[in-house]
């Protein structure tokens, strides 16, 4: 079991979503929380709420997309938090609303897309997962989507660039298999959130499960990941029926 | 020497002379492991390097460059502050800062001050500054305000990401500590699978030079430490099991002979010629001048006569110098 009362989680994308609810949630669970996201309002509210339940939460605003902002990030984090202990990079952009088959996708967007959805988490793992190892300690959980797996017409910067995040996130565990270190992907499926509601502007939200809904299952995924073959792709859906075959293996 | 004036971007370039004894071997980084052996215990210093240079202004509108040192609380920091001028000129010639008294402010940004609370009788370029800023604001101000310190030998402005080392954790340090600078993840990944164990410790790496030789004589200056349990535990096991204890940077031999005296938090420990060391039996360094404080250090692991052979031989065989410089590996003779 990885205990998370008391480490340092760094989150992206943390002031709305899924990300605030697993700031939430870790934050319930006694981790120290960091959070990355562009917007200062909304950051402040998040922290603010944390901080309320008697959390430890600090805000960090900039943009993960931008390779000047990494070492800002992962050090203010680790002067604030500690020695970061769980990544999870969960920021993403679909590129431009509504979306937009690729032959009528700008190549600047298809670029932004990845410096969010891939360089980005690429820049994170490599800041901290040195310190990870040397501390023999540390998960890292890249946010992917079924949209990396399945390819569905007008999601291709998205899917695309999530899919490139799948592999980075094998190939990485791979190179680090003799460590303690363990990463991860997580397709946490649909959700309510703005994302989903800016993609996909005619679902029901109401027909969606919330954002704390999954952020419960990922943070048991982090609780037991000791326990989970490093690289694995995880369905956050499928989370129980992979737990019971874990056990059962 | 000469410096070597940029990052390097291929690290297995980076040149290694091994001493050991009265043998000294011409090597490079990527032989690393074949010098060391399985049981061996290599520490490195984790602290990350803080963008410690911050520009501002006094209350005559003077320009002023603040170094910072230590953190000394939550928002007090000792700096070494230059009057004007930037890191494109030797610290030897900047001018000194105006004269400060207590209670008087420098400004770097409309909502980001720091006033001088007292100075140092060692010199009038030292002063504890207490900022207006704490907490998650301070940290925030420091890294868009700062940048990273450097000297007049480089050939460019260097970027944070130039001075960081791969597995750095905590921003402790104002400069890199560069004996970690020639480490990618395919060698640290070789030793680990040699058997060789790399643990942490993390040191607030100070000032290399100041510029004022009333300060430089005094360096290293306090710096904060700490060591983890655990590798005060893998510390232990090896000296145990007869292993050798290599500290990667002076700054490591610093802090683990000081956890041996008793010292925590801060260290003021110096090492110098004559010192027996209890703790460290080998210490990859960079490579450095006669002039320079950790040369001083060197002086407690190696022999007076060695040291000059060593020197020869890292001028005739042109390695380079400074933080981004070749590096020297000294291992006991048993």
């Amino acid at each position: 079991m990885f205990d998370i009362n008391g480490k340092s989680a760094l989150i992206t994308g943390g002031s709305r979503g899924l990300g605030r609810a697993l700031a939430l949630r870790l934050s319930a669970g006694g981790a120290k929380v960091a959070l990355v996201a562009r917007h200062q309002k909304e950051l402040e509210e998040t922290v603010k709420e944390i901080r309320k339940n008697g959390g430890i939460a600090y805000g960090i605003v900039a943009d993960v997309g931008d390779k000047e902002s990494v070492y800002p990030i992962v050090g203010q984090a680790a002067a604030l938090t500690g020695q970061v202990d769980i990544l999870i990079n969960n920021a993403s952009t679909l590129g431009p609303v509504p979306l937009r088959l690729i032959p009528d996708t700008d190549c600047e967007d298809f670029e932004r897309a990845l410096q969010v959805n891939t360089v980005g988490p690429f820049r994170l793992i490599k800041a901290v997962a040195g310190s990870m190892v040397l501390r023999q300690t540390g998960v890292i959980v890249n946010i992917s989507s079924d949209a990396a797996v399945e390819p569905y017409p007008s999601w291709g910067v998205y899917g695309a660039s999530k899919a490139a995040l799948d592999h980075l996130t094998r190939i990485a565990a791979l190179e680090l298999a003799d460590t303690s270190v363990r990463l991860f992907s997580v397709d946490p499926g649909e959700m309510n959130t703005r994302m989903h509601a800016d993609a996909m502007p005619d679902a029901d939200p109401d027909t969606l499960p919330p954002p704390d809904a999954v952020a419960e299952k990922i943070v048991m995924m982090i609780r037991q990941s000791g326990g989970i073959a490093t690289g694995t792709r995880l369905i956050a859906s499928d989370w129980r029926s992979y737990e019971s075959s874990a056990r059962s293996s | 020497m000469k410096a070597a004036r940029a990052p390097r971007d291929d690290k297995t370039n980076v040149r290694l002379l091994v001493v050991k004894g009265d043998e000294i071997e011409d090597s490079s980084m990527e032989r690393l492991p074949d010098h060391l052996r399985s049981g061996d215990l290599l520490v490195v210093n984790d602290a990350a390097t803080l963008p410690a240079s911050l520009r501002g202004l006094d209350g005559g509108n003077n320009q002023v460059e603040i170094r910072l040192t230590t953190q000394l609380d939550e928002r007090v920091w000792q700096a070494a502050v230059f009057g004007a001028g930037d890191w494109r000129t030797p610290t030897e010639e900047r001018p000194s800062p105006p004269s400060f008294g207590k209670g008087d402010e420098i400004l770097i940004a409309s909502n980001f001050r720091a006033r001088v609370r007292g100075d140092n009788q060692l010199s009038e370029r030292l002063l504890d500054l207490e900022f207006n800023l704490s907490g998650e604001e301070l940290w925030r101000s420091l890294y868009q305000y700062g940048k990273p310190v450097q000297y007049s030998y480089m050939d460019d402005e260097l970027k944070l990401w130039s001075v960081q080392n791969v597995y750095g954790g905590r921003p402790w340090a104002v400069e890199m500590p560069s004996a970690g600078h020639a480490f990618n993840w395919r060698l640290l990944l070789k030793l680990i699978r040699k058997g060789v164990r790399i643990v942490p410790l993390t040191h607030g790496a100070g000032l290399s030079s100041t510029g004022d030789a009333r300060i430089d004589w005094e360096l290293p200056l306090a710096e904060k430490f700490e060591i983890p349990a655990a590798t005060m535990e893998a510390v232990r096991q090896t000296r145990a099991s007869g292993g050798r204890v290599i500290a990667v940077g002076t700054s490591v031999v610093r802090a683990l002979e000081s956890a041996d005296l008793g010292l925590s938090g801060f260290t003021t420990l110096k090492i110098a010629p004559g010192y027996e060391r209890k703790i460290v039996s080998g210490l990859l360094t960079g490579t450095h001048d006669v002039s320079e404080s950790h040369y001083q250090l060197l002086r407690a692991f190696l022999p007076e006569y060695i040291l000059a052979g060593v020197s020869q031989r890292l001028e005739e065989r042109d390695y380079l110098t400074h933080e981004f410089g070749d590096l020297c590996l000294i291992l006991p003779t048993a």
